[in-house]
């Protein structure tokens, strides 16, 4: 029994190790499938999560041409979300478990979702800052996640980041309206990038273990769910938006940061990692608001599901 | 052109459409994130989206036409100048889109259905004969408006004819949006004069196909009926400034400036 599994498990890592992809119907190790599903669920839980703080500003876009553009961001990251669910759900699958377990999980804190998703978006400039920045870090980390071994996540993932660059533009051409614009529009965009400094920083997650008490970052390169560090994943986000951010004549709420030529890594300020732990665990400004909005909606539509024909849940 | 009446007739019909689809949507995109499931809210969404479109194109004829900036039209208008019939105005139920909302899905489908199938008569009508740009911009609308339709009609049988309660449910939403829903019809009190201009057919007209395609499908009397105000005259519920408000808070914050 013990020299089977030691044999899968070592077809397993060949194939990993030999850049062939994993499908659904594969054999796989408990512990990759697990680790599939915490990330998978998490990444898709988050985009449907993370459109709260936007519909926010759906109805209130300054435009037409905004509004129009904001409904399709928010549409596809919605999208987005239903592609990943249904990933997760093919993993789910053999352990007898589906989506309401995911909702769940979600409602009862088990299931965590993005740090950025529980902070206030208080102003159309944070509209701006979440579509140009967060999405903008989004793309960085989902692009590392293309060659993941997982292939049904890897194909969402490359129709998720095309996507994504769309957003991105949008999210720079509303700042580039507000940073030309006039001196309230100027003072708009500088509080909402004081107000998500921390938060972006925070998104790639801390450098080490030593932070948090864990992490999975080990596990899921050796699976090579992931190829590169928390870190290195912060980095290339500071490498590539700092100087623009300058650019624009914003000032980012960090004295201390700066390009260390001699290590060629930006040194900055850590942000409190305790504070991460404490808003990605529920207790974040706008968590339990955002939460009880799923909710809400999970409890006024539960007729409806019920006479679509599903299991009639009660949370 | 043709007459100062002929364009003033225009205009008067393209605010209605224009104005119709804008706050449909905007009513829409209040769903977002709290649809019956998720797969429902990447369509709704999308939707919605589409109206936003709609009245866009409308709002772009209108500034062809001389009445301004589409984003003025849409932002800086008063409620007493919009002319959405009062159905589209309607919250989605009790609470806000941000606090407590406690929103009817049966009303949401019912109110979408029967306004798109109307929607449907009515662009048609349009197609037939009417002016050529507003025909031209029509025969663009008419291909997502039937995908619309395709939607909301399945969501309209499956709850006709599931559970006791969802049925329930949606008989009072076809009362509710059936007292509003002729003045959907109504093209308000310069109705004649568009109908005479050949803009469009005739309120009667359109209402007797409506009712045909309905009444092969709903066992219920559909008696039409517009029991508030006519939002094609400008009358409007409270619901409409308060949609308008939301609609172009942030365009008001920094009047003059570029967005």
């Amino acid at each position: 029994m013990e020299a089977v599994y030691q044999q899968n498990i070592d077809h397993f890592m060949d194939r990993i190790n030999n850049g062939e992809k994993i499908e659904a119907d594969d054999w796989m190790p408990d512990d990759y499938r697990e680790a599939l599903i915490r990330l998978i669920s998490m990444h898709g839980i988050s985009e449907i999560m993370g459109a709260l703080p936007e519909k926010e500003w759906v109805p209130k876009a300054p435009t037409l041409h905004r509004k129009l553009a904001i409904m399709a961001k928010v549409q596809d990251e919605m999208g987005h979300g239903q592609l990943l669910l249904r990933v997760a759900e093919d993993l789910m699958a053999p352990l007898g478990k589906n989506r309401d377990d995911i909702m769940k999980d979600l409602f009862s804190g088990r299931l965590k979702f993005h740090n950025v998703f529980h902070m206030e978006a208080p102003t159309w400039g944070d509209a701006g800052i979440i579509a140009w920045l967060v999405d903008g870090a989004a793309i960085i980390s989902q692009t590392m996640m293309l060659g993941t071994s997982y292939g049904p996540y890897g194909r969402a993932l490359k129709r998720i980041c095309a996507e994504e660059v769309f957003h991105a533009q949008h999210g720079e051409s509303i700042i580039m309206a507000l940073a030309e614009g006039t001196e309230e529009q100027r003072e708009l965009l500088q509080d909402a990038l004081n107000r998500w400094w921390t938060s972006l920083l925070m998104f790639f997650g801390p450098k080490s273990k030593n932070e948090t008490g864990h992490s999975n970052q080990d596990k899921n390169m050796q699976y090579k769910l992931r190829t590169k560090t928390n870190e290195q994943l912060r980095q290339e986000f500071l490498t590539k938006y700092v100087p623009r951010i300058w650019s624009l004549g914003l000032t980012i709420p960090d004295p201390t940061l700066r390009f260390d030529e001699e290590k060629s890594e930006w040194e900055y300020a850590d942000p409190d990692w305790s504070e991460f732990k404490k808003i990605v665990t529920g207790n974040g400004p706008k968590s339990k608001e955002r939460l009880a909005l799923r909710v809400r909606s999970y409890e006024m539509n539960s007729w409806v599901r019920e006479a679509l024909g599903k299991r009639p849940q009660h949370i | 052109m043709e007459s100062a009446e002929y364009r003033s007739s225009l205009i008067e019909l393209v605010y209605q459409l224009a104005d119709d689809d804008f706050i449909l949507s905007y009513r829409g995109s209040e769903w977002l994130g709290l649809a019956p499931h998720i797969e429902e809210d990447v369509a709704f969404s999308s939707i919605s989206q589409d109206l936003m479109g709609h009245a866009a194109l409308y709002y772009s004829l209108l500034e062809e036409l001389g009445e301004g900036d589409a984003d003025e039209l849409t932002h800086a208008r008063s409620p007493e100048k919009f002319r959405n019939a009062v159905l589209m105005e309607l919250p989605n139920g009790p609470g806000s889109y941000l606090e407590e909302p406690n929103y009817d899905w049966a009303f949401t489908v019912v109110r979408n259905y029967f306004y798109t199938l109307a929607k449907k008569v009515r662009l048609h009508s349009i197609k037939e004969h009417s002016y050529e740009t507003l025909q031209q911009i029509v025969q663009k609308i008419s291909i997502e408006m039937s995908y619309h339709l395709m939607h909301w009609e399945t969501w309209f049988d499956q709850l006709m004819n599931s559970t006791p309660e969802a049925r329930r449910r949606m008989t009072e939403a076809i009362d509710v949006v059936l007292k509003e829903m002729k003045g959907v019809f109504s093209y308000g009190d310069d109705g004649e004069k568009i109908v005479h201009l050949s803009l469009i057919e005739s309120e009667e007209i359109l209402t007797r196909r409506w009712k045909a395609i309905l009444s092969e499908k709903v066992d219920h009397p559909l008696e039409i009926e517009m029991s508030s105000l006519n939002g094609r005259n400008g009358k409007h519920t409270d619901h409409l400034e308060r949609a308008l408000s939301t609609l172009s808070e942030v365009y008001q914050s920094v009047p003059s400036a570029e967005w």
